[in-house]
């Protein structure tokens, strides 16, 4: 007994990482299968996510019963990272979201795209995806939550730029990864200062340290940096154009990514973080705010749009702000209802989102001025359009009515500030029931218009997504006591951070929230019934208020090469004596300006005494080299002349005890010579010096700077104790440790090796970079050195 | 350069000039030398055998493109820092071996291997440079 139980408990953290990554090992697998299989790959594809649903699933009796399962692998030790999950019912519902309705999507796609010729790619870029998006809620460490968090962002972009041969397409994809990608960098931001505030990189840990993150100065600071991330991804205003813009994707992402899961992942984190940053003034008023804003500019652009999925688009973008405002409400029901209304959105809006792509798929256009009377001709598909548009309107007996009840039972107050929330509430509401059924009802009845395709019923494969998800919808609502036992209140619980229990059921009871519902529904039958009308007042009130942050957006994007390209043309003149110039102004800067405002200067050096005649012979012989260089009038006499001063200069080593030193300044010099002789002939440069007064005094001011600050450096380090300690050590272990006599070549090849290899490196990346120098000039109008002695006898014959 | 005695003596000279390099790189450990110095000679006798015969020359007489061999040379340097994980010690770390050859003990090293590759690289790059700047573009 004691064994089965202690094995259970190493099965079950190989089983939870398994599935964790089950998803991305069928993202491998999909482009083979789809090659051999087909559409028909998608059936076994979507084992995948179902297992892992399967396997999650278990773990529900566990998290109701209000506990946490927590689990993971020792990463890199070092720098105690580890990769570890935490779910409690927070990121188990997430992850439950995640994998069943992936398994749909997996379907929806294998019917949606068959025939495509990239389907495989497209069904290994959807598992991706849902591999990175379970990382992001069950993530424990911060590190690894940031890197799902990117990995989300970067097969997000793949996604909508899929049909990348379409301009609209890349733009797109682009906007999004630009706008979510800056907005991960933002939270990676944030994660640090929470890391440096409580010194802790674990989620599981740190929603217990809410009050020290709140009495930390750095508070605001960080939640800011949160938000940033968590706005963007979830497209709150004014960070909402991109995910318009993403229904550039095939449909399948749209409903998946797009809606159920992906812009859900800001929210996540909100809730995640509730327990940590929440129940401050800033929390309580940003989110509400940028929710409510959000809320209402998302439903008045969702009336305004005809084509099916930028209304469901539109209306996400909304629910979005929805979710950010309960989310930030200072009322006991605000978490239950944001938990609530998550659950339900994700179940209609995904179910909306693929009944709008099979309309696209069979009718040929998803315009809905250009739909109608579908219904008898597909009426599956009608019906679960109109089961889940009831769940997004509220309807009595669906789950979105009791996420709706539950909402007004949040908001609905006596002050002035939860009157006004409660107005923007049933408007928006009100306007998401218009849209909902503008979507379910619309190209369903009415008379038959001519589609540009001859509408079908649509195959198995694409009618299970919506079907089931529909349904769902529907037996929550009814079967409401076990959602929420297993749902709702250990989600609730753990946004909160204590037990909430959840009891609201489907069964109407008289108060305020039931007559706002009401409410709510009547003025969404009005707008309804006036919906042409109203989508004309909005088509003027738009143009009238101008470009909205979709332009901004490609302002700024053009802004930023502009300002780059201004930068550049000054900083890079492209003239080699200007790159020159400043690096060696600033090495004389470097040298003496410490020198100087640290008042280091050196003494004025005593003559040595005892020095031999024949070292005087040999400072001479190097003064005397570069007063030739001074005194040369061609260059190749002054390249010389250097070379005679580099001489003497290796002779001074070869006397004070260096002949490493002096062997390599010998060779250095020598070839210093050749080289540079070589440039002037390949640059075939003037002989003299064409400079003009004011430069060359710039340039000997420069030089002069220069010499001086090495000279004076050097003085001073000589004046100063020597410290013996580093000497000694090599001394001592060169032949011991290192077999090695020469201690110079022994540091170099052994006791710091590893810088040899870095230098070697850069000297073979210069040996290149010269090489393409050189080839690049390579023009006809160069006439080339004269230096093959064997031609240039040819031409004295 | 086009004399007679430079162009007679300068194949002898580069020959000397390579052995000496060689012999520079593997005393480097005791005595003064080493991969960096050698190198450098051996830069310098191709750069005799470039000014007395052109650079084609040189490139028939190296074989290799220089720039292989400065690759070559960067390569057998990682490798021999590498060769240390089989040992399980940390990168770079030194090992020996004393095998017997014709009845002479001769230590060979990691640190000798990682050397020759620091002359290998400073030879194919620096000939490199050299070789580029000195060819004319139609070469």
């Amino acid at each position: 007994m004691h064994d089965a139980t202690r094995k259970q408990g190493a099965e079950v953290p190989v089983m939870t990482l398994l599935c964790l990554f089950l998803p991305l090992l069928a993202a491998i697998a999909a482009p083979v299968l789809t090659a051999r299989l087909g559409a028909a790959s998608a059936w076994i594809l979507a084992l995948a996510p179902a297992f892992s649903f399967v396997h999650f699933a278990g773990f529900l009796p566990e998290i109701a019963a209000g506990e946490v399962v927590t689990g993971g692998y020792i990463w890199v030790p070092s720098f105690n990272l580890s990769f570890s999950w935490f779910l409690d019912g927070l990121s188990l519902t997430f992850a439950l979201l995640i994998t069943g309705i992936g398994t749909l999507i997996v379907l929806y796609s294998g019917g949606y795209m068959k025939g495509h010729p990239q389907q495989g790619r497209f069904l290994c870029f959807i598992l991706l995806f849902m591999g990175a998006m379970l990382g992001v809620v069950v993530s424990d460490s911060f590190l690894m939550l940031f890197f799902y968090w990117e990995l989300t962002s970067i097969t997000s972009f793949l996604l909508i730029g899929f049909d990348h041969e379409r301009a609209a397409a890349r733009r797109s994809a682009l906007q999004a990864l630009v706008i979510t990608g800056g907005g991960g960098l933002c939270l990676l931001a944030g994660l640090i200062f929470l890391w440096n505030m409580t010194g802790v990189t674990q989620l599981s840990l740190l929603i217990h340290q809410g009050d020290l993150l709140r009495q930390s100065p750095y508070y605001l600071m960080a939640l800011l940096l949160v938000l940033g991330g968590c706005f963007t991804k979830s497209a709150q205003f004014p960070f909402h154009a991109w995910l318009p813009n993403a229904m550039e994707a095939p449909t399948p992402v749209s409903a998946y990514l797009h809606s159920a899961t992906m812009v859900k992942a800001g929210v996540y984190l909100l809730m995640r973080l509730h327990p940590a940053l929440g129940h401050t003034p800033a929390w309580e008023i940003l989110l509400p705010f940028f929710g409510g804003l959000t809320l209402m500019i998302g439903t008045l652009l969702a009336i305004r749009q005809t084509d099916l999925k930028l209304v469901l688009a539109y209306t996400t973008i909304a629910s979005l702000g929805l979710l950010v405002l309960l989310t930030g409400f200072d009322s006991p029901h605000a978490v239950t209802a944001a938990v609530l209304y998550l659950v339900a959105h994700s179940l209609f809006k995904g179910a909306l989102f693929m009944v709008a792509g099979i309309v696209d798929h069979e009718a040929g256009t998803r315009d809905m001025t250009r739909l109608g009377g579908l219904s008898r001709a597909m009426p599956v598909t009608f019906a679960a359009a109109v089961l889940a548009a009831a769940s997004m309107g509220g309807l009595p007996l669906f789950f979105g009515f009791l996420a709706k009840e539950e909402i007004y039972a949040a908001l609905a107050g006596g002050n002035a500030r939860a009157i006004l929330f409660t107005a923007v509430a049933v408007l928006g509401n009100g306007l998401m029931f218009t849209a909902a059924f503008a979507v379910a009802l619309k190209p369903f009845i009415g008379p038959k218009v001519e589609t540009p395709k001859h509408a079908h019923e649509a195959p198995a494969l694409l009618l299970i997504g919506p079907v089931v998800l529909a349904v769902l919808g529907l037996v929550a609502g009814v079967a409401s006591s076990l959602a929420h036992a297993y749902v709702s209140t250990p989600m609730a619980s753990a946004v909160e951070g204590r037990p909430v229990p959840v009891t609201i059921s489907t069964v109407p009871h008289l108060g305020l929230p039931l007559l706002l519902s009401v409410v709510t529904v009547a003025l969404g039958v009005l707008a309804y019934w006036q919906l042409a009308r109203l989508r004309e007042v909005m088509a003027r009130l738009l143009e009238a208020i101008g470009p909205g942050p979709d332009r901004a957006f490609d302002h700024a994007l053009s802004g930023l090469v502009r300002v780059a390209a201004l930068i550049t043309r000054i900083v890079q003149s492209g003239r080699l004596e200007v790159y020159i110039t400043a690096t060696f102004i600033l090495i004389a800067v470097v040298l003496l300006a410490p020198m100087f405002v640290y008042g280091e200067l050196p003494a004025w050096p005593t003559w040595p005494k005892g020095v031999m005649l024949h070292e005087y012979a040999i400072f001479l012989l190097a003064g005397a080299g570069v007063i030739a260089v001074l005194r040369a009038r061609t260059r190749l006499n002054a390249i010389v002349s250097l070379g005679i001063q580099g001489f003497a200069v290796a002779v001074i080593f070869l006397l004070f005890g260096a002949p490493d030193l002096a062997f390599t300044q010998f060779m250095v010099e020598t070839l210093s010579v050749v080289i540079l002789a070589l440039v002037m002939t390949r640059l075939r440069l003037l002989d003299s010096d064409p400079r003009p007064l004011g430069q060359m005094l710039l340039d000997v001011a420069v030089a002069l700077a220069c010499g001086l600050g090495f000279a004076l450096f050097l003085l001073r380090t000589t004046q100063g104790p020597f410290d013996q300690r580093l000497t000694e050590f090599f001394n001592a272990y060169s032949k011991v440790i290192a077999h090695g006599a020469n201690v110079v070549n022994v540091i170099i090849v052994d006791f710091r090796g590893t810088d040899t290899l870095g230098e070697i490196a850069v000297v073979m990346i210069t040996g290149l970079a010269i090489l393409a120098l050189i080839r690049m000039r390579g023009t006809s109008a160069l006439k080339p050195a004269d230096n093959n002695p064997d031609e240039a006898e040819g031409r004295e014959a | 350069m086009n004399t007679l005695i430079f162009r007679t003596v300068a194949p002898f000279l580069t020959a000397l000039m390579m052995m000496f390099s060689i012999f520079v790189l593997l005393r480097g450990h005791n005595e003064p030398g080493g991969g960096f110095i050698g190198g450098l000679i051996a830069v310098s006798a191709l750069a005799i055998y470039g000014i007395a015969y052109g650079v084609t020359a040189v490139r028939r007489a190296i074989w290799f493109h220089p720039l292989s061999i400065a690759g070559f040379g960067l390569a057998l340097s990682a490798i021999s820092g590498l060769l240390s994980m089989l040992a399980g010690v940390p990168f770079m770390t030194g090992l020996w071996i004393y095998p017997e050859l014709f009845g002479v003990q001769v230590p060979l090293a990691t640190v000798m291997s990682f050397d020759i590759g620091v002359y290998f690289v400073v030879l194919g790059s620096i000939t490199s440079i050299a070789l580029t700047l000195e060819e004319r573009d139609d070469d």
